[in-house]
């Protein structure tokens, strides 16, 4: 008897707790969810939306249902943010996948004028440190030489990246030169190759003098010991190459953080505006997320909310400035 | 055989799902090889039944292959390209398995001043393209490098022939050219003729390949093997440029030949190349981790969350993944062709279909094929402005083969050229400096001068 009302009385919590949490379900998830890449599939915004997203908030319960990812390529993210700005204006249940690249390109202005007041930024959740780094055998030793040559010998001084000109890689070599206090930017000579492993070979082969990219892109070569990391853009040492230095070390206070998060249509609710800056939070500070961000080369990089949209706007304010003064305004 | 729907987007979305079925990498790397694979010969039947190359790399095959479709040999072509396919992927695999750190190196040494070069080689290749009228084909091959010049240039950062419209900024897919100038204005072409004459196309005659066929076509499929093995190994080149390469080369080793108007051999050349070149493209991306091709791209990221590190020394801490791939590579091979052959039959009665039904299907796929690569309508839209000016250019007998070289080689031969000239500070002389140099452009000498030799020394054995 005593067992019977036990079980009895566990079934009612039981259907209680359920009810509750269904509840709670159909007034605060969202639902039919869908998150956009702004590129082709296999990128970093292709990343974004299918694991931060898709996978971890559909593994948390914190929407409902499954997320759809759409691919929509075009304009390096230009044709998603139009698309976002003038189509889906209010539509509550959509994120897009962004980046640093996102910011860079609004610094620019190459987005056909739309400004980043067109969005709201909901957060970050991960990012790959800047680093620079030359071949093993290379007569430069530390960042400060390499700063030298750029600033002695700029023309004979090739540095290679996968971006294009004035993309984030260049701006990165170009954000440490302009700290050190080398006026003449343009001078600089960066060739841009099509992807961080191409410009890598380029310093393998020792024909270019330094490689401008991410860390995640140096790890394996800097275990085989095939480079040497100058300086990373971090503000602290980063462990996956524990014995690069940072910039600020060398007293050049840079961090270049290709951030990865996401910013939702501008006229949706506040209240939604707020879940999803929640939901994004919950994912940053999972345990899931930490592994999956580490295996993917990710270093830990979290802003939310207002405080997010204050840093993108710093950011686009920076690109805008360096930009302007090496004529890749538009 | 989508056009379009190529490998990238399969094995990007197949990605997750692996990766929560937490299958072991060894497999996953294997499942990877068989859809890149597989969908290498799927594209082919498209390209020689109904002038559409469902990839950049298949384009040279449509020339002869439906050139022979329409002879009604599309039997032969078919069975041709599934053998050729073979022959180039089962051999490259032995060299990836016993020279693959060897050829790596080849990948570091091939610098922007010897792509320039290669580039250079390839564009001599333009003379074979030329059937009749020279200026004419230059007109083509320069519309072809306009083409490629538009969209946001990487040196400078500074946007070309974009009009302000943004969908432009990253530059034209070369799929959407191909389907647009091949596909498209063939579709008009037959539109324009009269239905009672019912095509070009002649009825199958003979499905079969003979063994004549084969072993007349196998030195071929050698050759291009090696070449398209070499060139699949560096990173910026691929199995597009294998595959023009290897089919020019032919070209102008083979006398007599009827390459152009439906030659056996010239399905056999860029079909083995392409094959080969894919696999060789697994070299930078095992050995140095550095993704030749889009598709290789999406499989480094799967190696790296996998916890498998690229590198010199892959084969020592991974030998499974290496070999599983080795072995797995060879076994698809094989049942490539024990698939296919049989079949060769059934995919040639698509040709059967009556035209109204065959036109309107080809003009789906193209449709299908364009939208799908960027999901853009804008690239529907463009299909049809270059079948528009396509069949002009086709009844104004412009050949079109070196307007597609054109846009194939124009990006990469400017870029590299400008990087090498960086570097150099502007001095050529970087062009001719290391032995990789210099033995292209021995190879590009030989091969402008080796037809008006040949043709001159098989004279003189002709009159005596």
């Amino acid at each position: 008897m005593r067992n019977s009302m036990q079980s009895i009385l566990g079934i009612l919590t039981g259907t209680a707790i359920a009810a509750t949490t269904m509840l709670g379900v159909a007034v605060a998830k969202p639902g039919n969810t869908e998150c956009i890449a702004p590129a082709g599939a296999g990128g970093g915004w292709d990343f974004t939306c299918r694991v931060p997203a898709a996978q971890v908030m559909g593994d948390m319960g914190l929407i409902d249902g499954t997320m759809a990812v759409t691919n929509m390529s075009g304009a390096g993210g230009g044709k998603a943010y139009a698309h976002v700005v003038t189509k889906r204006g209010d539509d509550e249940n959509l994120i897009v996948a962004a980046s640093m690249a996102t910011a860079a390109r609004l610094g620019q202005n190459v987005y056909s004028g739309f400004k980043a007041s067109d969005v709201r930024w909901v957060g970050a959740l991960g990012a790959d440190y800047g680093a620079i780094a030359v071949h093993k055998d290379s007569q430069f030793k530390t960042l400060g030489d390499l700063v030298t040559a750029m600033k002695d010998n700029p023309r004979r001084t090739a540095i290679v990246g996968g971006s294009s000109a004035g993309g984030w890689d260049h701006l990165k070599v170009l954000i440490v030169a302009d700290k050190a206090g080398i006026s003449d930017l343009k001078a600089i000579n960066y060739i841009s190759f099509d992807n961080g492993g191409t410009a890598m070979l380029e310093i393998l082969s020792k024909r270019a003098d330094a490689f401008t990219g991410d860390i995640s892109e140096l790890v394996e070569y800097d275990k085989q010991g095939n480079i040497r990391i100058l300086a990373i853009l971090a503000p602290d040492r980063i462990s996956a190459v524990p014995s690069a230095k940072t910039a600020k070390e060398q007293g050049y206070d840079v961090i270049g953080a290709n951030w990865r998060g996401f910013y939702v249509p501008k006229n949706i609710s506040a209240a939604r505006y707020n879940e999803w800056v929640d939901i994004v939070t919950k994912v940053a500070n999972s345990s899931q997320w930490a592994d999956l961000s580490a295996k993917n080369g990710l270093a830990p990089f979290t802003s939310f909310g207002k405080d997010f949209e204050n840093f993108v706007g710093g950011q686009i304010g920076k690109v805008a400035q360096i930009s302007n003064d090496l004529g890749f305004m538009k | 055989m989508l056009p379009g729907i190529g490998p990238v987007n399969a094995i990007a979305v197949l990605f997750p799902i692996v990766y929560t079925l937490e299958v072991p990498p060894a497999t996953v790397m294997i499942l990877f090889a068989g859809i890149y694979y597989g969908s290498q010969y799927g594209n082919s039947i498209s390209s020689i039944l109904l002038n559409v190359p469902g990839t950049s790399a298949a384009a040279v095959t449509t020339i002869d292959g439906y050139a022979m479709a329409k002879k009604g040999l599309g039997g032969k072509a078919l069975a041709m390209s599934a053998i050729a396919s073979f022959i180039g992927g089962t051999l490259s695999i032995f060299f990836l398995a016993f020279f693959a750190p060897k050829l790596a190196e080849l990948a570091i040494n091939f610098g922007p001043a010897e792509y320039t070069v290669l580039m250079v080689f390839a564009f001599i290749a333009l003379s074979s393209f030329s059937q009749g009228s020279l200026p004419k084909a230059i007109i083509s091959a320069f519309l072809g490098l306009a083409i490629a010049a538009i969209g946001i240039d990487s040196t400078t950062g500074v946007s070309r022939l974009t009009f302000g419209m943004m969908e432009l900024y990253d530059g034209i897919d070369f799929i959407v050219v191909v389907i647009g100038f091949f596909a498209v204005s063939e579709i008009l072409i037959m539109l324009g003729q009269k239905e009672g004459k019912q095509s070009q196309m002649q009825p199958l005659t003979s499905l079969w390949i003979t063994f004549k066929e084969i072993t007349e076509s196998l030195a071929t499929s050698l050759r291009s093997c090696f070449s398209g093995f070499l060139i699949g190994v560096l990173p910026g080149a691929g199995g597009t440029i294998a595959s023009f390469i290897a089919y020019a080369t032919e070209k102008k080793i083979l006398r007599p030949n009827q390459f152009g108007s439906g030659d056996i051999r010239g399905v056999a050349a860029p079909e083995s190349a392409n094959n080969s070149a894919s696999v060789g493209s697994f070299i930078p991306l095992l050995i140095l981790g550095v993704p030749g091709s889009e598709t290789t791209a999406v499989m480094l990221g799967g190696l790296i969350s996998f916890g498998i590190k690229p590198g010199p020394l892959l084969l020592e801490t991974s030998p499974d993944v290496f070999w599983g791939l080795a072995a797995s590579m060879f076994i698809g091979n094989l049942f490539l062709i024990i698939l296919n052959l049989p079949l060769v039959g059934l995919f040639a009665k698509i040709l059967q279909t009556p035209r109204w039904i065959l036109m309107s299907l080809i003009t789906m796929l193209c449709v299908v094929g364009a939208y799908t690569i960027n999901g853009s309508e804008f690239d529907v839209l463009l299909i049809l402005i270059f079948g528009l000016v396509g069949y002009f250019l086709r009844r104004a007998d412009f050949p079109l083969a070196p307007l597609i070289l054109g846009v194939v080689l124009g990006d990469l031969i400017e870029t590299n050229f400008r990087r090498a000239m960086i570097y150099s500070g502007g001095d050529i002389v970087i062009f001719f400096e290391s032995n990789i140099c210099l033995t292209l452009w021995v190879l590009a000498l030989v091969s402008l001068f080796a037809p008006t030799l040949i043709n001159s020394i098989q004279k003189k054995v002709h009159s005596q």
